[in-house]
């Protein structure tokens, strides 16, 4: 069964809809048990860093995700959140990424939000390389620089991890539940084959 | 690479798409849920559904099809129509929409845009201004595009940026519907002012058209109903041409 974290997050109604889509069973859930004892966790995430973290701190989930050892999937938000800090409302997250979390600098052709459909380089084997220019949808204002753990990266204004793996931790920045077939291929990579 | 986006929109009434919808390859034209799922199919970027009807009687019907596009199609999509309030936007985002666009409300109560911005995050918050050039001054109008305002386009704009709107669709009445291209002046005008996307609407007809929003006019995406919805231009038509034409595409 794979437990898809229920909390304040703008897109857990999406990530639903595509699993179901792939004829995957879920459940949403913030209850602990359920979480501790999945196959797999899915971590999505929209909304803004700091009252996120609040909300899960609240909970206790930022503890409960920390220690979970089973593959978990952090989605946009969820990804920022399982970094070290993020710079949005100087926010300290739960940091199974050692990593910082950036705000981009608007350029002249390169506006912030970075929104929209951009490709992807994978640099490491769970993203695999049939993905390679494979385009997935973005809607961030906030990103992780490239780093040890990152597996595939994007440009936009400079370079930036697009996805990472750190043992059982995958993220991804894009939205894999909005990113059409690219998106689902690569939510059935983390399902399937991880 | 960023890629330009392709936007088909499509309007709603009573949970239906209206009318002069003629589209190869479809069962049921009338059916937003089966149009949306094509045109994601078909390569589309994004997807806009506009209630035009927007009564309260009607707003559980437009709610439940949110939901149902949100379950079967695969790309983002707007929800835009009606809404005037946080309370308006929540059904809408717990049944699956993206993003919302404001337009009337937002210019009669422009508070409207923080309160969104706040509750939801500025990528929710699409704010769709509709103009008409009046004595050399790009004038908002409102309801549809019947009622003129005494704001122009460029400090509306602006201001839509600073309460923390994520995106600016201009609409060009002058053009709208006469299929003679895009309003590239303004276009070009709002990407100088702005730091947030811009999507061009209104005016439409040919390949060219769009080649020449992202060209001259820098927009970022590009809107179009008819000429998709009639079946006079395919979207894998036009996505193939822009690429051969050097546009960043998302094929």
């Amino acid at each position: 069964m794979i437990s898809i974290i229920k909390y304040n997050a703008g897109n857990i109604r999406s990530v639903a809809f595509t699993l179901e889509r792939l004829n995957v069973s879920y459940v949403i859930t913030d209850n602990p048990e359920d979480i501790r004892k999945a196959d797999k966790v899915i971590f999505p995430g929209v909304g803004e860093a700091n009252t996120t973290m609040n909300y899960l701190k609240d909970r206790k989930l930022d503890l409960l995700i920390k220690e979970l050892k089973q593959p978990v999937l952090g989605i946009c938000l969820g990804m920022q959140l399982l970094c070290a800090c993020s710079e949005e409302n100087d926010t300290p997250c739960i940091g199974i990424f050692d990593e910082p979390v950036k705000r981009f600098q608007p350029k002249k052709n390169e506006k912030v939000p970075h929104m929209g459909w951009n490709s992807l380089t994978p640099t490491q084997s769970w993203m695999d390389t049939s993905l390679t220019d494979q385009f997935v949808y973005f809607v961030h204002s906030y990103y992780v620089p490239v780093n040890a753990y990152t597996s595939a990266i994007t440009e936009y204004t400079q370079p930036f991890s697009a996805a990472m793996r750190k043992d059982n931790f995958f993220a991804v920045q894009f939205h894999p539940e909005k990113s059409a077939e690219a998106g689902e291929k690569i939510l059935s990579l983390f399902l399937n084959q991880v | 690479m960023l890629t330009k986006r392709i936007i088909p929109c499509l309007d709603i009434k009573d949970g239906r798409t209206v009318k002069g919808i003629n589209f190869v390859n479809i069962r049921d034209a009338g059916d937003p849920v089966e149009l949306g799922a094509t045109y994601a199919q078909q390569g589309a970027d994004e997807l806009v559904f506009l209630d035009i009807t927007a009564t309260t009687d009607n707003r559980k019907t437009f709610v439940s099809l949110v939901k149902e596009i949100a379950r079967h199609v695969n790309i983002p999509f707007t929800v835009g129509g009606g809404i005037s309030s946080v309370a308006d936007v929540e059904p809408l985002l717990e049944a699956g929409a993206d993003k919302v666009s404001i337009n009337s409300a937002a210019v009669r109560n422009p508070q409207l845009i923080d309160e969104l911005a706040r509750a939801f995050g500025s990528q929710f918050v699409v704010l769709a201004i509709d103009a008409r050039k009046i004595f050399n001054q790009w004038t908002v109008h409102t309801h549809g595009g019947s009622r003129p305002t005494d704001k122009k386009l460029f400090t509306w704009a602006r201001e839509g940026q600073q309460r923390g709107a994520g995106e600016i669709l201009f609409t060009s009445m002058d053009h709208d519907g006469t299929k003679q291209g895009f309003a590239i002046d303004p276009l070009a005008k709002l990407h100088e002012l702005l730091s947030i996307p811009v999507i061009a609407s209104g005016g439409a007809g040919y390949r060219e058209h769009f080649t020449q929003a992202f060209t001259l006019g820098k927009a970022d995406a590009a809107l179009a109903a008819s000429l998709f919805h009639f079946g006079e231009l395919s979207i894998p038509d036009l996505k193939s041409y822009l690429k051969n034409n050097g546009i960043p595409i998302r094929i």
